[in-house]
């Protein structure tokens, strides 16, 4: 019992020790703590954006338009009726007809082949209907899907899928592009706590000298950088979440604003507890890790002479 | 306590330090180690506190055979021997107290009696109103008593000082060697370094000198 609390309070010592170091040069350690805090915060904050796109592309799955291509014969007439007794149906929230003229003119304006237009007789556009789905799951939309393509009058149904996919393709490259970032910049934070460590080892030099020579243990040694490793890892981390959190709070308003303009009741997604914690603890062990490194290849070199 | 046996040391650079170093210093003795500077009484020194290693020869401390003693080992085997050193070696930046503690931090004694262990210490050497100043606020005499006071404080059976006078004037230099005749007197195992002959030649302790890298011992201490 003895034991453990002398141990304890060792560790506590060593804790304490660090913080107190940090805290009597408050410039360099802000310094190097700001310099790990953007490491940190650059891959968790692109992690979080592209959380951020998939569930908003999740949400825009269900609410994907059809286009109902109509047969040539079907007139104008006929295809308002179609669309009316569309909408009234339950798993549609509007049916919207886009008559073959309509067609024509935008296809002129926006897709650049209006002389090519000119040189066919006739209007090759069919009268079409878009139609949304009112929600519900996937199999709920592929049903009226198949139930608008059974339909007599129907030439087409294109589900206008596409997009989604490759959004979703994109997306999945984003994220393997945020997975290398992420083990690039935390070898960073190694690198940038192993350095830091290297110089007070070589700024205390004389210190960790008396202290081998009146029986300092490696282990005695080495503990208060580890701890001081620890601490700028730590502080990182903290100041990683802050950062997210407060760009975050930046965007949120004109986010939802932009959601607003698109009906959308979407809400941005922000750290999770658990992405808190493991933002944090990331920090702590990259701090400890490059304090482990630095202090097993320099420690060793300061003997007594 | 101390015991060389054809001890050799010749560092790296192909100087030779120690050739056939051999003497005894048993349990409860004090001697001086003297020698012209350069003849080897820090390196001698070092050897038994193992921050050198002997290249030839057997150095025993204790009745341990130092040449087993693994890298991992020393510092253990360090907590056992005093060490006082021309310089100090003390840390500035922390108060006298916490110089004194050191060891004993190192040695995880318990709060209480590390307290008392450190007082005793300071109280030893007449530093006992020092404690919460730096020690660069001290005279280098005073100083000095703080390292013997680091020394002294986890009650090694040996202490060995290299040069501990060196930077004093002969009262002050006079009143650490009685400081460390007062050690001895409780039983501590002393062996101490100096040139200072004048000094010695005050002080009724066997000697030991170095010469061309040899022990010669002096009749002195055994022919009053």
């Amino acid at each position: 019992m003895d034991a453990i609390t002398r141990y304890l309070s060792l560790h506590v010592q060593n804790l304490a020790g660090a913080l107190g170091r940090l805290a009597r040069q408050p410039f360099g350690s802000l310094m190097t703590i700001a310099v790990i805090a953007i490491a940190l915060a650059l891959p968790a904050g692109l992690r979080v954006m592209v959380n951020n796109v998939r569930v908003l592309s999740g949400s825009w799955e269900a609410a994907v338009d059809f286009t109902v291509y109509l047969e040539m014969s079907v007139d104008e007439e006929r295809a308002r009726a179609l669309a009316r007794g569309i909408e009234e149906r339950s798993d549609v929230s509007r049916a919207v007809l886009v008559n073959r003229a309509d067609a024509l003119a935008d296809f002129r304006a926006y897709s650049g082949f209006g002389e090519a237009l000119d040189a066919l007789e006739e209007n090759p556009l069919p009268n079409a209907l878009v139609v949304r789905p009112a929600g519900g799951t996937r199999s709920d939309v592929e049903a009226l899907a198949s139930d608008l393509d059974a339909m007599e009058e129907t030439a087409l149904v294109q589900l206008d899928t596409e997009w989604v996919e490759r959004l979703r393709s994109m997306l999945e490259l984003a994220r393997r592009v945020v997975d290398i970032a992420t083990v690039l910049l935390g070898a960073a934070v190694i690198i940038v706590i192993g350095n830091t460590i290297r110089l007070e080892i070589n700024n205390r030099r004389d210190e960790i000298e008396v202290v081998k020579l009146v029986g300092g243990s490696d282990g005695y040694v080495r503990r208060p950088f580890l701890y001081l490793g620890l601490c700028y890892g730590l502080g990182g981390g903290l100041v990683a979440a802050v950062t997210i959190v407060a760009g975050l709070g930046l965007i949120s308003s004109p986010a939802r604003s932009l959601a607003e303009l698109y009906d959308s009741g979407y809400r941005l997604v922000g750290l999770s507890a658990g992405q808190t914690g493991l933002l944090l603890g990331a920090g702590a062990i990259l701090g400890w890790a490059g304090a482990v490194i630095a202090t097993a290849r320099h420690l060793r070199d300061i003997e007594p002479t | 306590m101390i015991r060389f046996e054809n001890v050799g040391k010749r560092y790296p650079a192909g100087k030779e330090a120690l050739s056939g170093v051999s003497f005894r210093l048993e349990k409860g003795e004090m001697a001086f180690l003297t020698g012209p500077s350069g003849a080897g009484k820090s390196t001698l020194l070092k050897l038994v506190a193992l921050i050198e290693r002997p290249t030839r020869g057997t150095v025993l401390v204790g009745n341990r055979n130092t040449s087993r003693i693994a890298r991992r080992h020393i510092p253990y085997f360090r907590r056992r021997i005093g060490i006082v050193f021309q310089d100090h070696k003390l840390l500035n930046d922390r108060t006298v107290f916490d110089n004194v503690a050191l060891p004993l931090l190192i040695a995880s004694l318990r709060r209480r009696e590390l307290e008392r262990r450190v007082r005793a210490a300071l109280d030893q050497v007449g530093l006992l109103e020092y404690e919460k100043t730096s020690p660069a606020s001290l005279s280098t005499g005073e100083q000095q008593r703080v390292g013997i006071a680091r020394a002294v404080a986890s009650r090694p059976d040996l202490v060995i000082a290299d040069e501990p006078t060196g930077n004093l004037d002969p009262e002050l230099s006079l009143d650490i060697m009685r400081l460390f005749e007062r050690f001895n007197e409780v039983g501590v195992t002393l062996l101490i370094a100096t040139h200072d002959l004048e000094l010695i030649e005050k002080l009724e302790h066997r000697r030991l000198r170095l010469e061309q890298g040899k022990v010669v011992e002096e009749p002195h201490w055994d022919t009053t």
